[in-house]
């Protein structure tokens, strides 16, 4: 068994790719991370991101694949879901190992695997559409933290700037310390030294003067469209998870 | 603004609002127009509330005074309670207030009807037209057509909606005069025959002149309450199936009744809401729309009643098992969606898959195939299959031997209360 490591980028899978076959590496582990010089990991090999090698896998990928295969490829490696990386690589081998394009051979337990990550991450990025609440600061912009169980940040861009597109807004990952900001024109990914704006006080001076009205118009909103007779805790809890409920305004 | 004064109003609004089961926000394709707010394409549930239904629109009554006594309505004209009416600016102001922090989709609005249908309809409008006309706003606005309102506002009203509905309230005729005497089935046949017509003509007229404006995009649908008077399953279906053919309906919904009001042609107070039946309409729905079934395969006169027990898929499976077993590497589509246990993207997935190699039950499950249920009636890739001769009911027997239902503990609370 080789084990390889790699740096974790989209490019760097697609080396280890190039690498795999031209040394002939199977059976194969691979790891995400730094490598380290040591007894640990006795036969670890490390990868070097190389832009042509990554480019020329890609090319083959894309041969092989439809253009919105090559995208599910690349988001269900994107949201960077712990112990997915090998079946990710099977996916890929599966695709070159085989004459016809596979994206629907779902017998197949890597497409299956696949598919399955997929609808994860769809899953995530449709609940943050539904669960991002934004507040209304002082300088108009609009702000909203999230916690997603995957790194779906990149995927919102365009539902958000379609929707919003009249108003600043900013959606922060506190998870993996990063933001998307649209600026009226353009969105950006910004990191902000979250130490200053985590202050009690610098959050609440900052809101704008009619944000606490209609926090509590939406909480009452939400009170009153229940119907009591017909409570079912299992299915409410099922639909917005706990973990979600620290930023729904209405959950608070 | 006057705070506590615009919260009582949402309370009292939103609360009588809250009966109307419909919170779709889909099958519209408004785009975002000049960089103004928001757009309408294939929704979401924002929130739920503890009941578990989805929280998508802002969903309140422009108005609760009535000039109707229906006995099923809360706020029918002889109940006593608070009464409330938003203005058109104050409406207006929360809709896009709620939907700029994300907290919506757009806006429900219905309303009790004061002076005459006209004039409600009208003030309806008015808050679509400055939605639309003065805030560029593009979500979804799901407008109520108020029975017995004239055609020029309907074609108004479709003009700024993305969506219109006039509810049946009662799935027959008959049922509608006993428990709602004010109004006539025809006054809200009409507008809907109107609407339908005018969509119809609008897709024609899009096909010549693009620039045509929209037309309720996202359709029309209504609401039937089921369980406040006797009718039958197979007379709710089949008048939902009519509706759907007649009328290009793109949704019904089934409300089960929730005694709000003591009246001697209602249940009683203390009367369980019918959940169970509420959740076998909708299944049967999905049967009718996305899995070819036609409604009396689903009911007929020896089986009115949908069974409370089992799915109507399974149920129906049980009835006709001359069908099965059906070879999943080799039936059509259209067969392997009958089989119970298998759904649509399932479907679809088992015939892109076996064009690669067949498969067997480890592959089934891992596509999603609830195996317990589909293995009486399918064979694949596999020595292992129901070889006992079993009937249908032996087949619900087992079934349900095996699982439990997620009712259970919900009839049991439902019980203790009383």
């Amino acid at each position: 068994m080789n084990t390889l490591v790699y740096d974790g980028t989209f490019e760097g899978l697609l080396t280890a790719v190039f690498e795999i076959y031209e040394r002939k590496l199977y059976p194969v582990k691979l790891l995400k991370g730094e490598w380290r010089n040591g007894a640990l990991f006795e036969e670890v090999i490390p990868v070097v991101t190389d832009d042509a090698r990554a480019s020329r896998v890609l090319r083959g990928l894309r041969k092989k694949l439809s253009a919105a295969g090559v995208q599910r490829l690349y988001i269900s490696h994107m949201a960077e879901i712990v112990g997915e990386d090998c079946n990710v690589l099977g996916f890929i081998r599966h695709v070159f190992d085989s004459d016809q394009n596979i994206e629907e051979d779902y017998g197949n337990r890597y497409v299956m695997r696949l598919s399955e990550i997929l609808k994860m991450v769809r899953r995530e990025k449709h609940r943050m559409e539904a669960f991002v609440r934004f507040q209304k600061l002082n300088d108009g912009t609009f702000y909203a933290a999230i916690e997603p169980d995957f790194n779906i940040l990149p995927l919102l861009i365009k539902h958000f700037k379609s929707r919003y597109a009249d108003q600043k807004w900013m959606i922060y990952d506190i998870k993996r310390g990063y933001g998307l900001y649209y600026d009226l024109h353009d969105t950006q990914f910004i990191e902000m030294d979250f130490d200053e704006i985590n202050k009690p006080v610098n959050v609440v001076a900052a809101y704008s003067e009619d944000e606490g009205i209609y926090q509590n118009l939406w909480k009452n909103y939400f009170n009153s469209v229940n119907i009591a007779s017909r409570k079912n805790t299992r299915l409410h809890v099922r639909h917005i998870p706990k973990r979600y409920w620290r930023h729904l305004t209405e959950k608070i | 603004m006057n705070v506590d004064r615009i919260t009582e109003k949402l309370n009292i609004l939103a609360d009588a609002a809250k009966y109307d089961v419909s919170c779709a926000s889909s099958g519209s394709d408004r785009k975002n127009k000049d960089k103004g707010l928001g757009n309408a394409s294939n929704g979401i549930c924002h929130s739920y509330t503890e009941d578990g239904r989805c929280v998508s629109l802002l969903k309140i009554l422009l108005t609760n005074h009535c000039i109707f006594d229906c006995a099923y309505c809360v706020s029918r004209k002889n109940n006593d309670i608070k009464r409330a009416a938003f203005t058109v600016q104050e409406v207006v102001d929360l809709t896009i207030n709620f939907y700029r922090r994300n907290y919506i989709e757009g806006l429900f609005l219905s309303s009790g009807i004061f002076k005459d249908a006209d004039y409600t309809m009208e003030r309806l409008i008015r808050v679509a037209k400055k939605l639309r006309t003065e805030h560029n706003f593009n979500g979804y606005i799901h407008l109520k057509s108020i029975p017995g309102a004239s055609a020029e506002l309907m074609q108004e009203a479709g003009l700024y909606a993305d969506r219109l509905s006039v509810n049946l309230e009662m799935p027959t005729e008959a049922g509608l005069k006993l428990l709602a005497p004010d109004k006539n089935r025809q006054d809200m046949i009409d507008p809907m025959h109107f609407i339908n017509q005018a969509i119809i003509q609008n897709t024609e007229e899009k096909k010549l002149f693009k620039s045509t404006p929209m037309f309720a995009p996202a359709g029309q649908s209504t609401q039937v309450i089921v369980g406040a008077t006797p009718e039958s399953d197979q007379q709710v279906l089949q008048s939902a199936n009519y509706f759907y053919k007649n009328f290009n309906l793109k949704r019904v919904y089934y409300s089960g009744y929730v005694p709000v009001l003591v009246d001697k042609r209602l249940p009683a107070l203390n009367t369980a809401v019918p959940l169970v039946r509420e959740n076998r309409l909708y299944q049967a729905d999905w049967l009718m729309r996305f899995y070819g079934f036609h409604v009396n395969e689903i009911v007929d006169s020896q089986n009115p009643l949908l069974d409370l027990d089992i799915d109507p898929k399974l149920s129906w499976a049980i009835r006709n098992m001359q069908a099965f077993p059906i070879d999943i590497n080799k039936a059509d589509l259209q067969l392997i969606l009958r089989v119970p246990g298998i759904g649509l993207l399932s479907a679809q997935k088992i015939v892109a898959a076996r064009k690669f190699a067949k498969l067997g039950w480890d592959q089934l499950k891992k596509i999603g195939v609830a195996v317990n249920r589909a293995r009486y009636f399918i064979i694949c890739k596999s020595n292992e299959f129901e070889r006992r001769d079993l009937t249908g009911q032996n087949i619900k027997q087992f079934i349900m031997a095996q699982s439990q239902s997620k009712y259970v503990r919900n009839i049991q609370t439902q019980l203790n209360l009383f």
